[in-house]
């Protein structure tokens, strides 16, 4: 008998309970914020291709649903990487994160024949030239997408690492404490 | 030669003082209270602290191992030695090896090494594996030796005593008792009063250390005087046992006259080598403590106070196992809130107003 | 009694071996020959570089400008000697890194001629305005190591009021003595330096602040000092870092600077005495600044001593003159051992911050084992600006920099004092210099991601309107075309 005292009981309980966060799941309800708009906002928008989307909208897209990590642009390297961690609230292990290498293109004078196919499709305008005449690459504009370099019918853009002056010159990180040698 | 030039900044030049070195100074000055220790109890107690001592070493070595790296370096730095020495001193002399072994493996392994290893441990390793021992063991851990220093007529023999360490020789009776405030527990569940329960309680004893007590924590005096040479050597802050001594002292004081046959005097209090070998010792561990001067303050004071409730009102006699971790736990809380004010800001990190002319 | 409850003056701080009595001990050495060339950089200071206005070719006297500063921070370089310029190129910096930079390279022709000095008369008749208009154009930066342009210190003394000019002769790096062998030896120019700077800024309290390891720097000055009320010459402890300015200014003031705010905002200036003896040179014969006085030492100097170089003399010259065994030397280090960075090689020149050039042989050097942190805590004791090294050391090894910036990496001044005390030997100061550039970067990086984004948005938009001209100019054609044949067809209806 009191068995079924207590099944009666803890059944309305929690049809009761149940009814109640029905009504709350009702009225108190929060519009959903449009996470995809504002990881495409953070992206860096300028639909490269690096992270294998077709843009940085599908790319954001992929990001909201959980297909794609924390990770995933690499011209937006860790600090991007941080800011979606921390809005989509992944755990993120920055330890395991490369640094992108930064790479510019650069315009080879000698075999540049001036064609203006580079500056066409280049997506942030860092290439400045007109038809006939050499082309420049202004490397501070430059993302490193490479799009130019494979329209360039004379393969005179290529890709170089970003030069080390005093300006950008940064310390190294010590080295890895140790905790004790290494088993020899 | 300049071979391999990686930059490098300052400071170029530095203090010398390594981890090995402050480990080394604090053991040296363990030595006088040890070495008394070990003359007072003779060779079980010897070989206690030897067993001990060894295997705190051989349970850092093989977790070192187990990690893949090279032990030795490790080994080196003296850290292992220093946590199985606190370990042994803590310990009743005549405990039994295996005592020695479980706790050393305690220490080391769940101690430091699971969290770890050297400076990432939460509690004091000593003092977590005293506290599992005791809670484990209580008979062993509360069998204390009489003073029965090597040598002397009455004393354990070397055959004898081999027989107390490894085969745990039956009928301990006639060569054990009860520590001070041990004895004070006991009695006053016979609703004994203090000046009567004192009668032959012994002060100038107690100060040299000619008394029932762990292995090397009996000696007042040789404990005191060591820590107050690693204070000078700057190897530890005055703020922990200062601010530890003194709030256990005030407080007796205030219990002690209020109700005089209840409450022992501060000098009963600080009078034993246990209070001196926590407050200069195991206190100031630096990895448990916590980092501003403010800070050592208050963890001092905590720890003084738990120490005397728990000696007062506890079911243990002796509080300062459970005393220390307790605060070990309350470090991190400490150092959140307890911060050194950066220059040119306020207490809340805030920039600094310009003062008006 | 009531002190004790006051505000503490100094705080953290640490007592290194000293090291600078065996330079400290002897006079500042003249002898030095001249190089045969010298490496002059175009940046020798905080701000912009200068902009050369010799050619290839040229030749020129010493004191001649070569190149004038730009912008509102910056300071002019003169010519250290006479001579023809041979180069203006980019050679290696005296920097860690040792990356090019803009130098001039004068072929020295062994006369040393000065270029003609004007006749100033009664420099106090001058105004102040023109004081500080006098000692930009000598290329005076200050030479305790941070070289901001003096004029603008100046300038910035007179707009805000300044009650007290401290002259930083504290000199608190171990090894170095080039302050404390001047304050002996041109007491009086320094002292005059100060009445000069102090008539530039309006300003009529000065304070000279020495280390109280240095009495007969102290004596000096205060004989000096002597007929000139409006200087005081004090005392202070000796205790790394006390030349910090702001730990200097707390200490001699009682005033702390805001974080974010610059010392003269409080009422308080600091120059350093090198600097207060190159405006007395400036001012007075109207010579600017083409030498400093440098400290070599170090176990591996055969001759330890102050020197006064001509600026651009590179380091290998300086050694030989020296007597440097570099068999020995295990790290050279520009500055003192506390906050000076190591250099590579020897192929680079002094330039107008190089209080000191050390050769450390293997023994003097901190060790680099690290160990594992015990959390010692030593590194929070000491510390002056009161940050806790160990906990922002921590975030940097796991990559966790805004961590490190929310508990003070900002209010950092590589002072050296945690990798100092240290006993772990964990390299504290290189994990915050790291972690600083670090940040700069990404911030640097997130200010051209938006940058991208602007310019993305700027090409959609021209795009787009390049797009709507071609729709508006077809509409236009289509119409054109439309009325053509309306007219055609109107024509042909009235034919």
């Amino acid at each position: 008998m009191y068995v079924f005292y207590a099944i009666v009981s803890l059944t309305l309980l929690g049809l009761f309970l149940g009814l109640l966060l029905g009504i709350a799941g009702k009225y108190l309800k929060v519009e959903s914020s449009p996470i995809v708009d504002e990881l495409e906002a953070m992206l860096p928008g300028s639909q490269c291709g690096q992270c294998g989307f077709p843009g940085c909208r599908p790319a954001a897209e992929a990001l909201a649903e959980g297909n794609a990590p924390a990770t995933i642009c690499p011209p937006g390297g860790s600090t991007l990487a941080e800011q979606i961690a921390a809005l989509l609230g992944l755990d993120l292990d920055l330890s395991e994160v490369k640094e992108p290498e930064l790479l510019v293109a650069r315009v080879s004078e000698a075999t540049c024949t001036g064609c203006t196919r580079c500056f066409k499709v280049c997506p942030t305008d860092a290439i400045v030239g007109a038809p006939k005449q050499i082309h420049a690459v202004v490397a501070d504009a430059c993302i490193g997408c490479k799009k130019c370099v494979e329209v360039c019918p004379t393969e005179c853009l290529q890709m170089h690492p970003i030069e080390v002056t005093l300006r950008n010159w940064r310390w190294a990180k010590p080295s890895a404490p140790m905790t004790g040698n290494a088993l020899c | 030669m300049i071979t391999h030039h990686k930059p490098s900044s300052g400071a170029h030049v530095g203090a010398n003082k390594s981890v090995g070195q402050i480990m080394w100074q604090v053991i040296l000055a363990l030595m006088p209270a040890t070495a008394f220790g070990l003359w007072c109890f003779g060779w079980p107690a010897i070989f206690l602290f030897i067993i001990t001592v060894s295997s705190a070493m051989l349970f850092e070595a093989l977790c070192i191992r187990l990690k893949g790296r090279a032990a030795k370096p490790v080994i080196m730095d003296g850290s292992a030695l220093l946590t199985g020495w606190l370990l042994a001193m803590t310990l009743p002399p005549w405990a039994p090896w295996w005592i020695g072994v479980v706790g050393a493996g305690l220490a080391i392994i769940l101690g430091k090494q699971v969290y770890g290893g050297l400076g990432q441990n939460l509690f004091n390793p000593a003092m977590l594996a005293r506290v599992a021992l005791l809670i484990s063991f209580p008979i062993e851990m509360t069998t204390w030796a009489n003073v029965s220093p090597l040598f002397f007529s009455g004393s354990p023999g070397f055959a004898e005593s081999w027989r107390i360490t490894f085969s745990g020789l039956g009928n301990l009776d006639a060569y054990t008792g009860a520590t001070t405030l041990g004895y004070i527990k006991t009695e006053f569940s016979q609703n004994r009063v203090l000046p009567d329960i004192l009668n032959d309680y012994s002060a100038v004893l107690n100060f040299i250390g000619w008394t029932r007590g762990s292995l090397g924590e009996t000696s007042t005096i040789l404990l005191g005087l060591g820590g107050a040479w690693l204070i000078r050597e700057r190897i530890i802050p005055w703020q922990i046992p200062v601010a530890l001594l003194a709030t256990v002292a005030g407080l007796a004081s205030v219990f002690h006259l209020l109700d005089s046959d209840h409450y022992a005097s501060p000098f009963l209090h600080l009078n034993s080598g246990a209070m001196m070998c926590v407050a200069f010792f195991i206190a100031t561990d630096y990895v448990t403590s916590p980092n501003t001067a403010t800070g050592q303050l208050v963890f001092g004071a905590g720890c003084g106070l738990l120490i005397f409730v728990i000696r007062t009102w506890g079911a243990y006699p002796e509080g300062a196992g459970f005393a220390i971790l307790l605060m070990n736990s309350a470090t991190p809380l400490i150092d959140h809130y307890i911060r050194p004010r950066i220059y040119g800001r306020d207490r809340k990190g805030k920039p600094l107003e310009i003062p008006k002319p | 009694m009531l002190s004790l409850f006051s505000k503490p003056r100094i705080r953290g701080g640490v007592h290194a071996e000293e090291h600078k009595a065996i330079t400290a001990s002897q006079t500042i050495a003249y002898d030095f020959p001249l190089p045969e060339k010298l490496y002059i950089p175009l940046q020798q200071h905080v701000g912009k570089p200068a902009e050369p206005l010799i050619r290839v070719g040229d030749a020129v006297l010493k004191g001649q400008l070569l190149a004038y500063s730009q912008g509102l921070i910056s300071a002019p370089v003169h010519a250290p000697s006479s001579g023809v310029i041979l180069d203006v190129n980019d050679y290696p910096a005296p920097h860690p890194s040792a990356l090019p930079i803009r130098m001039i390279v004068l072929a020295t022709d062994g006369k040393d001629e000065w270029v003609k000095t004007p006749d100033i008369g009664d420099p106090f008749q001058l105004s102040p305005e023109d004081i500080s208009l006098r000692v930009g154009a000598a290329g005076i930066v200050g030479l305790g190591g941070a070289t901001f342009p003096t004029a603008v210190k100046l300038n910035m003394g007179r707009e805000n009021r300044i009650d007290t000019l401290i002259i930083n002769g504290a000199e608190c790096e171990p090894y170095l003595s080039c302050d404390d062998r001047q304050m002996q030896e041109r007491s009086a120019q320094i002292i005059d330096g100060v009445r000069l700077m102090l008539h530039g800024m309006e300003t009529h309290h000065a304070v000279v602040a020495i280390e109280d390891n240095k009495p007969h720097a102290f004596y000096a000055m205060q004989a000096a000092a002597q007929a000139f009320p409006e200087i005081k010459v004090v005392q202070i402890p000796t205790r790394y870092p006390m030349g910090w300015d702001r730990q200097l200014i707390r200490y001699v003031t009682g005033r702390e600077v805001p974080v974010g705010c610059r010392s003269s905002e409080i009422g308080v200036t600091i120059h350093n005495v090198g600097t207060a003896y190159a405006t007395h040179q400036a001012i007075r014969y109207g010579q600017p600044l083409v030498s400093r006085v440098v400290t070599v030492s170090g176990g591996a100097v055969g001759r330890p001593m102050n020197v006064e170089v001509p600026l651009g003399t590179l380091i290998s010259e300086l050694f030989a003159f020296c007597e440097v065994d570099l068999a020995q030397t295990a790290r050279i280090v520009m500055g003192g051992p506390m906050m000076g960075d190591s250099l590579p090689h020897t192929g680079l020149p002094t330039v107008k911050a190089t209080s000191g050039i050390l050769a450390l042989t293997q023994h003097e050097l901190k060790s680099t084992d690290e160990q594992p942190c015990i959390r010692c805590a030593s590194c929070v004791s000491v510390c002056p600006a009161g940050l806790r090294p160990l906990d922002m050391a921590n975030n940097i090894k796991v990559n966790q920099l805004d961590a490190a910036v929310d508990i003070g990496l900002k209010d950092c001044i590589s002072c050296g004092c945690c990798s100092y005390i240290c006993p772990s030997n964990i390299p504290l100061v290189q994990y915050f210099k790291y972690a600083s550039g670090e940040v700069a970067a990404r911030q640097q990086a997130q200010h051209k991601s938006e940058q991208t984004k602007r310019l993305m948005e700027a090409r959609q938009a021209r795009l787009e309107r390049i797009a709507q001209q071609q729709r508006e100019e077809e509409e236009a054609r289509i119409a054109a075309k439309r009325e053509r044949e309306r007219l055609k067809a109107e024509q042909e209806a009235a034919a």
